[in-house]
C-alpha cells in the first residue's frame, strides 16, 4: 500500500493504484482489481476474503515469493469479483418499521398479514390440530417441505406453499422428534423406543435399533450423519440415557457412539459452520461433541438449571441458550464467553436463529423475535406473537423465507416475520425451486462430495493448513507427559542403572549421545532398534509374565508376531 | 370425540389447510366442509369464525401504520412454466457455503482417484513393427503425423501416426540403423539415415513408387556411423563416427572434420535455434560442444560414465539433456558446465535415449531397464513410468510434435505409441466436461501436498524386477553415502567437501 491515501472527496475512479510488486502489475491484472478505492478493497476482502494475507515481501526465496504473490493476487481478485457479483443478487431483505408512536412488537400477525402482499399473506396460516399435540416440526434445507410430528403419533409431511400433502400417518406411539434427511424423500422420526426412517410416501424404510429412546435428532447434511441423543426417562432403558450416536445415512454404518455421562439431555443442536453437536444438560452445562472424540471438545456452564434450548447462528459465531433459570444467555463460541444475558418471564422452551440473525424465543404461549440481539444487548423485541391457550414446543425459521414455523400444543402456526429469511439463495446449495432432475443431480453430487466424519473439528478450515502452533503444542504436550511420567515413577527414575545385564550398547549410546541433535544413519538405525525393542517388550502378553515370571517371560511366544 | 377418531387425520389436516390458504375447496369437498362446520366443526376446534371472517374480508378498524416488506419471490422468475431451463442464481456469501475447504479437498481426492482410474497410457504399437530391434527414431518437426524408425536389420520405416500404418519400408542398410534425421531444407522433404555399414543415405520420405528403394544420395564414410543430424537452415549435416564429419548434401566427401580426443563418437546433435552449434557425446565419456562458424570445439566435459544420447531443449536453446549410462539423465546449461541444472533420477539401468517435449517443459527417457519414464524438466523424479510385459530394452524414445503422445522403440522390434498424460483422452469435449477437467486439475494442484492425495497420485505399479533393482540401488547408494560420511567423520574438518549430486558426475572440464 502506498503511504499516500487518496483524500476523502476523491472520485471513486482513481488513476493511481497502490503498488503491489512488479509481477502482479505485469501480469494480466484483471478488471476487478482496477478502479477501486482501498476502502472498497478492504470491505470486499473482509466479506469475501479467506483470512489474513501472507506477508509476501518478507519471503526470501524468489520462486516461493512469486508463487505466493500469484496466489495472493488470485485470492484478492476472487474476493473483489465476488463483491462485484453482488450486483446480480436479485432479492432484498424484508423489514417492518413502525411509524410514529407505534412499536413493531405490538403488531399482530393479522395486521402484518393485511399489510403484506397477497402471496406472502397466504404463507401465514395456522393448522389447528389439538388432538395429537404438542407438535414438533422441521423444514427441509431449501425451506420447501415441512415435516410435522405430534407427540401422540401424528406425522405429516407436505409442500407447505402448494398445500400438497406428501404423507401422513398415525404411528400410535410417542413421537419425540422429527427430522428431514438430505432431501425431501426421507425423514427420520424418533419414536417411543427406536428411531425410524420413512420415505416420502410414509413407508418405513429402516428401524434404527441402535438408537433407543431418542429425544433429539440432528442431521449433518454434508457428512450424511444422523445424530441422535437418548433419554432414559421412563426407566425401561436407563442405561441409554445420554448416549450420543452418529449414524451414517449413506452407508448405514454407526460411525460412533459417545456417552455424555450427564444423564438425559435437555436439548441438542448442531453448529452449521463446523458440524459440531451442542448438547444441553440438566446440570446447566452445554457440551460440544464431534464423532472423533469420546469426551466433549468443550464443556461450558451456561445456566443454573437445565438447559432447555440451544440455538446457533448460521456463521457459527454466537450461541443462544435458554435455561430453566429463566435466563437466555448469548455466548460467543469462538471464545466461549458469555456476551449478553436476557431474562425470560417464564423459562423459554425453544430457540432458533434465522439466517439473517433474528432470534426467536418460545416461552409459554408466547413467541418473541429479537433483532440484532446477538451482537448488541437489545431492550425491546422486534416482533412478538401470542398463541392463545397453548404452549410453544418448537420454533423454526423457514430457510430462505420470511416465515417462522411454530409447533405448539394445539397444532402448528406459520408466522410472517419480515426480514427473517436469507433473500438470495444459492441454487447449487439449496434451491427452493428445485426440479426433480436437479434434486437427483444434487443428491448424486452431495454423495460424491460427502465429507468424512474425521473431518469434523472445531475449526472447519483446518484441512490443508499448516499447523503453526504445533511445535510449541507438541513440546508442551511432551513436557506434560514427561512430568506425569516422572510423577508416576518417582524421583529416582533416571538414576544410575544398577541392574546387571541391562546396560546394553544400544541404551548406553542413546543415553550418552541420543540427546544430541545430530541425525545420522547410525542414530536412525539405533532408534529403530530401540523402537522395535520397546514394541517387543510391550507386546508380551500379560499371561506369559504371570506364567513364567519376569525373567523368563521374554522367551514366551508372542502373539502379535 | 368419537367423531374425531372416525375421521381419518388426512382429511382433518387437508381441510384445515384449505381454509388456512384460502384456497376454494374442490367442489366434491364442499359437502364435507359444510358438514364439518355445521355439525362437528365445533368439536374439532376448526376455526369457523376465522374462516368466515377471512372470506368476508371485513374492513379493518384499527390498522397500525407501518412500513413493511416481506420476501415474496415469484415462482415464475425462478422456474418459468413451460420452459425446462430454470434460473440458477448464485450467492457467494461464504456463510452459505460451509465446509468450503473440506469439500474442496474431498473433490480433489475424488479427482485424483479418477485420474488414476482412467490412467491407460498404452495406445497401440505401430503396424506390425520391425523384424529386429528399433534402434533409432526420428520425428519430423514440420508435421504432426510422420515419424521414421530404423531397425537392427537395416530396415527404415516411415509411419503415419494418425492411422498407425507404414507409409514406406526400405531395406536401407546392411547394418544397424543408428541414426535417422528428417530435413526439409530448400523445401523438399528428405530423410537421412546412417548405419554401421559405413554409409549415410538420403531418402525421399514420400516414397514415390519405384524410387522408394533407391536412395536420393549415398555418402560413404571411413567407418561405422553412430549418428546423424541435419543443420536447421543450411544444406549440411553432421555425422558421428570416429570423428564428427560435416557434409554438404551435394558433395560426396565431408567438407569439415572435427575431432577432439575421442576414438568413437556416439551421437551428434545440431542445435535447432542456435543453428551453428552442435553437441556430441563420445565413448571416452566426453560431452563436446562445437561451433561451425569457427569450425572448432568450444567446451568439453568429462563425466563419470558415458553419455548415450543428447537432446537440445527446443524452447531454451542453451540447455540440453544428456542420457547417461549411470541411470540418470542430466540437464546442462552449455554456458555453465561446471554443474548440471538438474538430475533426473529413478531409472535403475542405463538411460538409452532422451527427448524433450516441444514445449521444453517435459522430458521422456527410455532405459535399458525396459521402462519409459516421463519427467518434468524442473523436477528431479519422474512423474510417470510406462512399461508393458512384452516391451524389452528401450533404445529410442520421442515426444510427438503435438506433445500429446510418446513413441518408444525397443529391442523387441515394436514401435509403441503412448499417451503423454496417461489419463487424458483425445475426444472432443463438451464445454461442461472441459470446465470440469480444468476445475479438477486446479483442485489437484491446490491439494497435491495432502498426504492421501500425494500417495494416490504418486502410486504406480512397477514390475517386480525393477522394483527390486530400485531397492538394491537404494541400499547401495545409502552404503556409499554412509561410507563417505564415516570417512568424513574421521578426516580433518573441512577437508572432505560434500559434493552436490549436480556436480558429482563431472570429472573434468576444458
Amino acid at each position: 500500500m502506498s503511504a499516500i491515501q487518496p483524500p476523502k472527496f476523491s472520485p471513486p475512479t482513481r488513476t493511481k493504484r497502490p503498488r503491489e510488486g512488479p509481477s502482479a502489475a505485469k501480469k494480466g491484472t484483471s478488471k476487478a482489481l482496477e478502479l477501486r478505492t482501498p476502502e472498497e478493497e478492504k470491505a470486499a476482502l473482509k466479506q469475501y476474503g479467506r483470512g489474513e494475507s501472507i506477508p509476501v515481501r518478507s519471503v526470501r526465496d524468489k520462486k516461493l515469493r512469486t508463487n505466493l504473490e500469484k496466489i495472493e493476487h488470485r485470492y484478492k481478485d476472487a474476493a473483489l469479483r465476488a463483491k462485484d457479483a453482488e450486483l446480480l443478487l436479485g432479492e432484498e431483505r424484508g423489514y417492518v418499521e413502525a411509524e410514529g408512536m407505534e412499536r413493531t412488537y405490538k403488531f399482530k400477525q393479522a395486521d402484518l398479514r393485511k399489510a403484506v402482499d397477497v402471496a406472502t399473506a397466504q404463507k401465514g396460516f395456522e393448522l389447528k390440530l389439538p388432538t395429537f399435540g404438542p407438535y414438533f416440526m422441521d423444514y427441509t434445507r431449501n425451506g420447501r417441505y415441512l415435516l410435522l410430528g405430534g407427540t401422540k403419533g401424528h406425522v405429516a409431511s407436505f409442500d407447505w406453499r402448494e398445500g400438497k400433502l406428501g404423507s401422513e400417518m398415525q404411528l400410535k406411539e410417542t413421537v419425540r422428534d422429527v427430522k428431514w434427511l438430505h432431501n425431501e424423500l426421507f425423514f427420520a422420526v424418533a419414536q417411543k423406543k427406536y428411531a425410524y426412517i420413512y420415505d416420502s410416501q410414509g413407508v418405513e424404510i429402516h428401524c434404527l435399533k441402535n438408537h433407543i429412546e431418542v429425544t433429539n435428532m440432528e442431521f449433518l447434511p454434508y457428512h450424511f450423519l444422523l445424530v441422535t441423543i437418548a433419554t432414559g426417562a421412563n426407566g425401561i432403558s436407563q442405561g441409554n440415557a445420554g448416549w450420543l450416536k452418529y449414524q451414517d445415512t449413506s452407508t448405514g454404518n454407526l460411525v460412533s457412539e459417545h456417552r455424555t455421562r450427564l444423564g438425559s439431555p435437555t436439548s441438542m443442536t448442531q453448529n452449521q459452520r463446523n458440524a459440531i453437536i451442542h448438547v444441553g444438560h440438566a446440570n446447566g452445562s452445554v457440551t460440544l461433541w464431534s464423532p472423533n472424540m469420546s469426551t466433549p471438545l468443550v464443556k461450558m456452564l451456561t445456566h443454573r438449571g437445565p438447559v432447555r434450548a440451544i440455538a446457533i447462528d448460521r456463521g457459527g459465531q454466537y450461541m443462544a441458550t435458554a435455561g430453566a433459570d429463566s435466563r437466555m444467555n448469548i455466548f460467543d463460541i469462538r471464545t466461549f464467553r458469555e456476551v449478553h444475558s436476557y431474562y425470560t418471564p417464564t423459562p423459554a422452551s425453544t430457540l432458533h436463529i434465522s439466517d439473517t440473525g433474528l432470534l426467536s424465543v418460545g416461552w409459554g404461549p408466547h413467541i418473541t423475535v429479537w433483532k440484532d440481539a446477538l451482537r448488541i444487548k437489545q431492550t425491546r423485541p422486534y416482533l412478538s406473537h401470542l398463541q392463545e391457550a397453548s404452549h410453544i414446543s418448537r420454533v423454526r425459521f423457514c430457510p430462505y423465507d420470511d416465515i417462522l414455523g411454530a409447533g405448539h400444543q394445539n397444532g402448528f402456526s406459520n408466522l410472517i416475520i419480515p426480514g427473517a429469511g436469507e433473500p438470495n439463495f444459492d441454487a447449487l446449495e439449496a434451491n427452493p425451486y428445485e426440479t426433480t432432475k436437479q434434486r437427483r443431480e444434487r443428491e448424486v453430487s452431495a454423495l460424491l462430495n460427502k465429507l468424512q466424519p474425521e473431518m469434523i473439528s472445531l475449526d472447519p478450515d483446518f484441512i490443508g493448513r499448516i499447523d503453526k502452533g504445533s511445535k510449541e503444542m507438541r513440546d508442551a504436550e511432551r513436557e506434560a507427559a514427561e512430568k506425569q511420567r516422572k510423577l508416576d515413577e518417582g524421583s529416582s527414575a533416571r538414576g544410575k542403572n544398577k541392574m546387571r545385564g541391562k546396560n546394553s550398547a544400544l541404551s548406553k549410546y542413546l543415553r550418552k549421545k541420543g540427546g544430541k541433535n545430530v541425525v545420522d544413519e547410525r542414530r536412525l538405525k539405533l532408534e529403530a532398534l530401540r523402537k522395535e525393542r520397546e514394541l517387543r517388550n510391550k507386546g508380551l502378553p500379560a499371561s506369559a509374565r504371570e506364567e513364567f515370571g519376569p525373567a523368563l517371560a521374554r522367551f514366551a511366544k508372542r502373539s502379535g508376531r | 370425540m368419537i367423531h374425531v377418531k372416525v375421521l381419518p387425520t388426512f382429511s382433518l389436516l387437508y381441510i384445515d389447510f384449505i381454509h388456512a390458504l384460502r384456497i376454494p375447496a374442490p367442489y366434491h369437498w364442499r359437502p364435507l366442509v359444510d358438514l364439518l362446520h355445521t355439525n362437528i366443526g365445533a368439536l374439532l376446534f376448526i376455526p369457523i369464525k376465522r374462516y368466515r371472517h377471512n372470506t368476508n374480508a371485513a374492513p379493518t378498524q384499527t390498522v397500525p401504520s407501518m412500513k413493511v416488506k416481506a420476501l415474496s419471490r415469484s415462482a415464475s422468475t425462478y422456474s418459468p412454466a413451460g420452459i425446462n431451463a430454470t434460473a440458477q442464481p448464485r450467492n457467494l456469501d461464504p456463510e452459505i457455503h460451509p465446509f468450503e475447504k473440506a469439500r474442496e479437498y474431498t473433490r480433489a481426492l475424488n479427482a485424483t482417484k479418477l485420474e488414476r482410474m482412467f490412467a491407460a497410457p498404452f495406445i497401440a504399437q505401430l503396424g506390425t513393427g520391425h523384424v529386429d530391434g528399433v534402434y533409432s527414431l526420428a520425428k519430423d518437426i514440420r508435421t504432426l503425423d510422420r515419424i521414421a524408425s530404423g531397425s537392427g536389420d537395416g530396415e527404415v520405416k516411415i509411419w503415419d501416426l494418425a492411422d498407425r500404418r507404414e507409409i514406406l519400408t526400405v531395406k536401407a542398410h546392411e547394418g544397424i540403423v543408428k541414426g535417422l534425421c528428417f530435413t526439409s531444407v530448400g523445401g523438399d522433404d528428405r530423410l537421412l539415415s546412417c548405419a554401421s555399414d559405413r554409409t549415410v543415405k538420403l531418402w525421399d520420405p514420400r516414397g514415390a513408387g519405384a524410387s522408394s528403394n533407391t536412395p536420393a544420395a549415398t555418402y560413404l564414410g571411413p567407418g561405422a556411423f553412430n549418428g546423424v543430424s541435419h543443420h536447421r537452415v543450411d544444406h549440411t549435416f553432421a555425422t558421428a563416427s570416429s570423428a564428427i564429419d560435416i557434409w554438404d548434401i551435394s558433395r560426396s566427401k565431408p567438407i569439415t572434420t572435427l575431432q577432439w580426443g575421442a576414438d568413437t563418437i556416439n551421437t551428434v546433435k545440431f542445435n535447432q535455434s542456435e543453428t551453428s552449434v552442435l553437441a556430441s557425446a563420445g565413448s571416452d565419456r566426453t560431452l563436446i560442444f562445437y561451433d561451425l562458424r569457427t569450425s572448432s570445439p568450444t567446451a568439453k566435459v568429462v563425466t563419470r560414465l558415458r553419455t548415450n544420447a543428447i537432446c537440445w531443449n527446443p524452447m531454451e536453446p542453451f540447455n540440453l539433456a544428456a542420457a547417461s549410462e549411470d541411470h540418470n539423465a542430466y540437464i546442462f546449461d552449455m554456458r555453465k558446465l561446471n554443474r548440471a541444472l538438474n538430475v533426473l533420477k529413478d531409472h535403475v539401468a542405463a538411460v538409452m535415449d532422451v527427448d524433450y517435449s516441444p514445449t521444453g517443459e517435459e522430458l521422456v527417457t527410455g532405459s535399458y531397464d525396459r521402462t519409459v519414464r516421463i519427467y518434468r524438466a524442473r523436477e528431479g523424479h519422474s512423474r510417470d513410468i510406462y512399461h508393458t510385459k512384452r516391451m524389452q530394452r528401450i533404445f529410442s524414445v520421442a515426444f510427438t510434435t503435438d506433445t500429446r503422445y510418446i513413441l518408444s522403440g525397443s529391442d523387441d522390434g515394436n514401435v509403441r505409441l503412448w499417451r503423454a498424460e496417461a489419463s487424458q483422452r483425445s475426444h472432443i469435449r463438451s464445454a461442461r466436461e472441459r470446465a470440469k477437467l480444468e476445475y479438477d486439475s486446479a483442485l489437484k494442484e491446490r491439494y497435491k501436498h495432502m498426504p492421501e492425495i500425494r500417495r494416490i497420485a504418486k502410486h504406480r505399479h512397477v514390475p517386480k524386477p525393477i522394483k527390486k533393482a530400485g531397492e538394491i540401488k537404494r541400499v547401495e547408494e545409502a552404503s556409499l553415502k554412509r561410507k563417505e560420511e564415516n570417512r568424513r567423520k574421521h578426516s580433518k574438518k573441512g577437508q572432505m567437501r560434500r559434493i552436490p549430486q549436480r556436480e558429482a558426475m563431472i570429472v573434468a572440464r576444458e
